[in-house]
């Protein structure tokens, strides 16, 4: 138990632990914070895959990570819900607040903005969003969010006074159907790695109708005053030409993002080693795979101790049994991620939510396995045992547990196997674990990245059931075994 | 009948089992140090008048006292530890070698490795099974050799009261003659009140000291051994 323990502590300051909103773009930015905070001498945790904004901005005012990089506008909108365009002096007056702060831009604004085929804009010479208003006959594909937003179309066509009607369409699809010129101009943001590859051309936003969207490095004002100058030399230094090439770069190229980063600080000779160094693929497997076994056995454990002893309450008073059984019957009909996402205004973000949502999860095959194993005695052998004069708590202990004990066994193994499935979602919290090349790979369609962490689950998986095949081999009577398989 | 001389006294036990009369009216004094036979068909309410005796039931009307002293259904399991109880299903625990369904009772009472053995051992010999059966589990034994084994489970606390539910069915005649000759020796020497329900007028001739004859949930006839021989005589021949 105590080895488990140190991983759920916060880690030390003199580790900055870097955080990553999970898109390419994301992961080479924190990839670039890592990297210079490293160069500079600062050892370096990252805490990559931690969703969207809601959890990485949680995860930094919690102090679960130190420094993440995030967009003005999103800070503004989504963070201090405010309609109106705010410059950085005033962002950093009311992140004060929060004890939370923000760099100078690095020079690019990944905004939504308007795509229209190259070979249209040049026929035409459309390159302003303004342009658009002389072409009504042009097609229009935009995304659902782009038509909902209150910085999408409707203020958009009204700013502009626009005439054309759009049609709506998946976002994933537009870039396809403008392709093959089912659509004349769709929505996309600003640094999509597509809009260099395909030859698209962005349309000046020449009037300032969309909020600016600057990435900016975020971090809690207790980050050390060397730390924060480091990531001063990502001011500026970024242009929105360089986020689409870099953007592309992941995208089409399947570049690491560490590769990424590490090349573009080289380039720019914004780091003074130039040594590129991996963190070895196996190494980082193991680590990630060892943390999963954390996360898994510390619930289980929990379980165990909490399941066997309560199943042992339900079966001698049995008027409880139909209440405990429902309650651990409605947890585990909670979605998991939904269960996962619910801890996180009690318990923040990392392992601890975690360990408590999979020994939820866990409680309910172990407590049924376990009211069931003693329910199931043979009612001879209990009447024999209480007919020979065993007490109640004799009879439960040398007689009602020990013929139970396949049966709970039984549960326990079901609860550690499930566990470790879902525990690859507990990487959608920042609890880290195999889950989170899963989580990376699903949100970069990277199969490879994916295969990493449900290959080495499975296989903990199938190891988990060996180990629980040879405590039944020990633990229990030979002629007793065909009783487990539950 | 002197007082002292009582270890069980039932008295108008009435008992129902589902609407179905089991036992009815049932008054009988079953004497110390002697060996009582209940005698009756199979669902004559034979086994739930051992059920009465131990506590497991508790009868409808009618009143039980075991040495004198009326059943106190709250502290059933020390009483239970002063009576042995051979069930006709035998009921020997799975998860349990031979040695540890023996000695459980003694086990429960902290009694030593060495006193164990040796009353493990003395049962085994009264019951003929050979000693290495001790290693072996109740599934690997024939169901003569559970039969057995439930016996010496019952006697290990040498109780002063032992009830036997068709304790020797499925024994073979061999078997069965030497442990009749054994429990009849041991009776000698160390008397107790033994209860045995059986179906078996033949049984119940050559071990019993008296019997009661149970028939339509009443007793239909009772006596000594002399009286058990005469009534046979009269029903069989």
């Amino acid at each position: 138990m105590l080895l488990l323990m140190p991983s759920i502590l916060p880690a030390q300051m003199n580790t900055i632990r870097v955080g990553a909103k999970h898109f390419n773009e994301g992961y080479i930015l924190s990839e670039m914070i890592a990297l210079l905070l490293e160069d500079g001498g600062f050892s370096v945790e990252r805490k990559f895959n931690l969703g969207g904004t809601a959890v990485s901005f949680e995860a930094l005012r919690n102090n679960a990570i130190d420094v993440y990089p995030e967009y003005t506008g999103t800070i503004a909108s989504e963070i201090l819900k405010y309609d109106q365009r705010l410059k950085i002096g005033e962002l950093n007056a009311k992140l004060k607040l929060l004890d939370l702060e923000i760099s100078a831009p690095y020079g690019f604004d990944n905004t939504y903005a308007l795509l229209i085929d190259s070979v249209l804009s040049k026929k035409h010479a459309i390159r302003k969003i303004s342009d658009l208003q002389h072409h009504a006959y042009l097609t229009l594909g935009l995304s659902y969010e782009f038509l909902k937003r209150k910085d999408g179309w409707e203020n958009l066509a009204q700013f502009y006074v626009l005439p054309q009607q759009p049609t709506a369409l998946e976002h994933g699809l537009a870039y396809q159907a403008i392709l093959e010129h089912k659509i004349d101009v769709t929505d996309a943001y600003s640094t999509d790695g597509e809009i260099e590859k395909y030859h698209l051309v962005l349309l000046d936003d020449d009037k300032n109708f969309f909020p600016q969207y600057e990435a900016v490095s975020f971090y809690g004002r207790r980050l050390p005053a060397e730390a924060k100058k480091l990531l001063q030399k990502l001011e500026g230094a970024i242009s929105q030409d360089d986020m689409q090439r870099l953007n592309a770069l992941a995208l089409f190229n399947s570049v690491d993002h560490r590769k990424i980063a590490f090349d573009f600080l080289v380039q720019k000779g914004l780091i003074n080693n130039k040594t590129y160094t991996t963190i070895a693929d196996a190494r980082a497997i193991l680590e990630k795979t060892w943390v999963h076994l954390q996360l898994t056995l510390l619930a289980l454990i929990c379980s165990i101790l909490v399941a066997v002893p309560l199943g042992m309450l339900i079966y001698r008073y049995s008027y409880m049994s139909r209440v405990v059984l429902y309650i651990t019957g409605i947890l585990q009909t909670i979605p998991s991620i939904a269960l996962l996402a619910l801890m996180i205004p009690v318990l923040g973000i990392g392992m601890l939510p975690a360990v408590i949502a999979l020994f939820l999860y866990a409680l309910l095959p172990i407590l049924r396995n376990t009211v069931m194993g003693l329910v199931s005695v043979d009612p001879v052998l209990k009447n024999v045992a209480t007919a020979i004069g065993l007490s109640p708590w004799n009879k439960l202990r040398l007689v009602e547990f020990p013929m139970a004990f396949p049966a709970i066994l039984g549960g326990i193994r079901t609860a550690a196997v499930i566990n470790i499935g879902t525990a690859t979602l507990a990487a959608f919290i920042g609890a880290g674990g195999l889950g989170e090349f899963i989580v990376s790979g699903l949100a970069l369609n990277n199969t490879t990245l994916i295969l990493q962490g449900a290959i080495p689950s499975a296989l903990l998986a199938i190891l988990m059931e060996l180990i629980f095949e040879g405590i039944q081999w020990l633990a229990v009577p030979k002629h007793m075994q065909q009783n487990s398989s539950t | 009948m002197e007082k002292t001389k009582t270890a069980i006294s039932l008295f108008e036990i009435t008992h129902r089992f589902a609407e179905q009369l089991v036992l009815s009216g049932i008054t009988a004094f079953l004497e110390k140090d002697q060996i009582t036979a209940i005698l009756g068909k199979s669902g004559s309410g034979k086994s739930t008048l051992l059920h009465i005796i131990n506590g497991l039931v508790q009868p409808d009307h009618g009143s039980i006292r075991i040495f004198e002293q009326p059943i106190d259904y709250r502290k059933m399991d020390s009483l239970r530890l002063q009576i042995g109880y051979v069930v006709q299903q035998v009921g020997l625990f799975p998860h349990m070698n031979v040695q540890q369904n023996i000695s459980l009772l003694g086990k429960i009472r902290h009694q030593s490795t060495e006193a164990i053995h040796a009353r493990v051992t003395q049962l085994l010999k009264m019951v003929q099974l050979p000693l290495p059966y001790l290693n072996k589990y109740p599934h690997e034994l024939s169901g003569g050799e559970q039969q057995r084994v439930g016996i010496c489970r019952a006697m290990f606390l040498n109780p002063p009261i032992l009830l036997m539910d068709e304790p020797f069915g499925s024994l073979d005649y061999e078997t069965k003659r030497h442990i009749y000759k054994n429990l009849l020796t041991i009776q000698k020497t160390e008397p107790r009140t033994i209860i045995i329900v059986t179906h078996d007028w033949d049984e119940a001739i050559t071990l019993s000291d008296r019997f009661l004859w149970i028939e339509g949930a009443k007793i239909k006839d009772r006596g000594n051994k002399t009286d058990l021989e005469k009534l046979k005589k009269a029903i069989f021949s």
